[in-house]
């Protein structure tokens, strides 16, 4: 074993929070990073024996076989209401969930926006990878103007559908919630004389991103990170294309950053 | 029915206003933080029907007795959660103070959720626990006896009024009782500390597995078919016709058999008081001495579908029902009681 080889073997090293199953998830789906980056967060603030997981409708669905801690399937769109009542009745606990922007966005937005309004202390990742993936690839209210779903074959025709919904925004603007903040799980191409490299910049903003969405849960608010994605899949397109997708199109229409943050426990 | 469930250790109400059943969610705001029930944590208005119940579903998987009332178009919404609820064998308690339907229909009482509550009225393979109460003190106590069986069968129990009974005003009694303590060790989510994780789940996409947890569900209602069925039989002994009702037709049904045995005529009522399970034995032992029946419903005909299933071929069975608000009178029961008819199956 080279030097490196068993660095990055402690690097990724097993941690308690992540069962040994292996993902369901479509090669270069970031659904498997956020998973490891959940279940890092879990680790290092030692909440696993009291976090529970609400797994929504959609490609996170079944990740009660990866994240090691209690776990509820919650129906479509429904998760943060049923992340409100576990909450409310067992103050104590952590309770977060994971949606795709279809569940979250589309059949789930009066939850989302409700549990936000009212300051519910909860933490909600939403992976937004402007497409219904466990569906197989329809429309979702993130797809951008004129990307070709199953269910806009010509385009998103947003004279008909409205324009994309950008959930950071809309819940940015939502007093109820303390912190709102979009980052990426999609690693960004560098030029390079040396061939292809990647730089890990987004995720390292995504990793410290989901930390400070359970703390400001810890410290009573609502939290919300809305994380792109890749689906390279229902997007019919090669991972490499997928990724330079995000970051050239997708990222333009949601821009990254900070929306809302309370507590400030972004600076501390 | 707001007092019966606090009386019952109500630990945390999911509201969503609708008539005739909002004076459920205003009581208990109106109790919330009282001293009288510290078993009481919580009481939140959602923004709609469909968040409230998933409201429940989250306290119930967290080992809470929780709860939601509702009426006819609020329980249509709740059938999703319900669904799941079954599927996932989660306890809970919801109320539905049934009105006239389709649609919005009024405001007045109908009986005509019945097949929605007892047939499973979501998707998938399941039942609710059913109970309907036909006084203000069975609705009082009613929320006692439905957490007990939500929790002993983890299964959603449903309490069917309507809009009479649900807007009755009765003297009521409320006996001492201590709400019991399950044993949420095996399931509940209280977090994952010194065991193995529980996850609460209606998804399995293995055919076979599937297959194998509803065959189990199943095995469970036959437990509840062969040990909680709830029923009254009033003057049915000796009775040529029996009035079959639930709710607040047992109530009228029995002002009319009254008045007949006063005239020395043998007529009886029986009440099923679990509408699922259904007390179709009783019924058929009724049935063996050659009683006819008369079916009184607030609806087109839902329960007389069951009493026929369970009396069998050959035995009369008549129907009466009102619609759309309106309540048959004691002389219209009369009338149609000596007129009975078989109708067709």
């Amino acid at each position: 074993m080279s030097q490196l080889e068993l660095k990055l073997k402690v690097k990724a090293g097993k941690l308690e929070s992540l069962t040994d199953n292996l993902t369901h998830y479509c090669a270069g789906c970031e659904h498997g990073i956020l998973t490891r980056l959940i279940a890092s967060a879990m680790d290092e603030l030692g909440i696993r024996e009291r976090t529970i997981m609400i797994d929504s409708v959609g490609c996170s669905v079944l990740a009660f076989n990866y994240l090691n801690c209690d776990h509820i399937v919650a129906p479509h769109g429904r998760a943060p209401a049923v992340a409100t009542g576990l909450k409310r009745v067992r103050p104590e606990l952590m309770v977060f969930t994971v949606q795709g922007d279809g569940d979250a966005a589309a059949i789930g937005l009066l939850e989302l926006v409700y549990a936000a309004k009212r300051g519910t202390p909860i933490t909600v990742f939403l992976v937004n990878n402007a497409i219904y993936g466990m569906t197989g690839g329809q429309m979702a209210p993130t797809t951008l103007e004129g990307q070709v779903t199953t269910t806009t074959p010509y385009g998103r025709d947003t004279a008909l559908t409205g324009s994309e919904l950008d959930v950071s925004k809309l819940l940015g603007g939502i007093d109820g919630a303390a912190y709102v903040k979009r980052a990426s799980l999609v690693v960004t191409e560098l030029a390079s004389p040396r061939g292809r490299v990647y730089t890990i910049k987004n995720l390292l903003d995504a990793k410290r991103s989901v930390e400070n969405a359970f703390k400001v849960q810890a410290l009573g608010g609502f939290a919300l990170v809305e994380l792109l994605s890749t689906c390279s899949v229902n997007w019919k397109m090669s991972v490499l294309e997928s990724k330079r997708y995000v970051n050239e199109h997708v990222i333009k229409k949601y821009p990254l950053g900070l929306y809302r943050d309370v507590l400030g426990v972004e600076k501390k | 029915m707001a007092y019966g469930a606090l009386e019952a250790g109500l630990n945390a109400y999911f509201a969503y206003p609708i008539t005739p059943s909002s004076e459920i969610p205003e009581t208990l705001a109106k109790e919330f933080g009282s001293k009288k029930y510290p078993e009481y944590k919580f009481f939140l208005q959602a923004a709609s029907e469909l968040e409230a119940v998933n409201m429940v579903l989250g306290a119930a998987a967290g080992g809470a007795r929780a709860m939601t009332a509702t009426s006819s178009p609020g329980f249509s919404l709740k059938q999703e959660a319900l669904s799941y609820a079954a599927g996932m064998e989660l306890p809970f308690l919801v109320v539905d103070i049934c009105r006239a339907g389709p649609g919005l229909g009024n405001l007045g009482p109908e009986q005509s959720d019945y097949f929605q509550a007892t047939k499973g009225g979501g998707h998938g393979n399941y039942k609710l626990i059913v109970l309907a109460p036909s006084s203000v003190q069975e609705m009082a106590l009613f929320p006692r006896l439905g957490f007990d069986l939500a929790f002993k069968y983890r299964n959603p129990v449903l309490i069917l009024g309507d809009a009479f009974t649900g807007q009755l005003k009765e003297d009521v009694e409320f006996p001492d009782f201590v709400p019991p303590e399950y044993d949420l060790s095996s399931w509940a989510l209280t977090g994952a500390k010194g065991r193995t994780p529980h996850v609460i789940n209606s998804l399995e996409l293995d055919y076979q597995k599937l297959y194998t947890h509803i065959d189990r569900i199943y095995e469970k209602y036959k437990r509840v078919q062969a040990d909680e069925i709830l029923f009254e039989n009033y003057l049915t002994e000796d009775a040529e016709k029996v009035i079959v009702g639930f709710g607040i037709t047992a109530r009228i049904a029995k002002s009319v058999v009254n008045k007949l045995r006063r005239k020395d005529i043998r007529v009886g009522m029986f009440r099923p008081i679990t509408l699922w399970p259904f007390p179709g034995h009783a019924l058929k032992q009724l049935a063996s001495d050659g009683k006819r029946f008369l079916v009184v419903e607030l609806n087109k005909g839902q329960m007389v579908e069951d009493v026929k299933l369970a009396v069998g071929d050959g035995v009369a069975v008549d129907f009466l029902g009102k619609w759309g608000g309106i309540v048959p009178t004691e002389a219209e029961i009369e009338s149609k009681l000596t007129h009975l008819e078989m109708i067709a199956a």
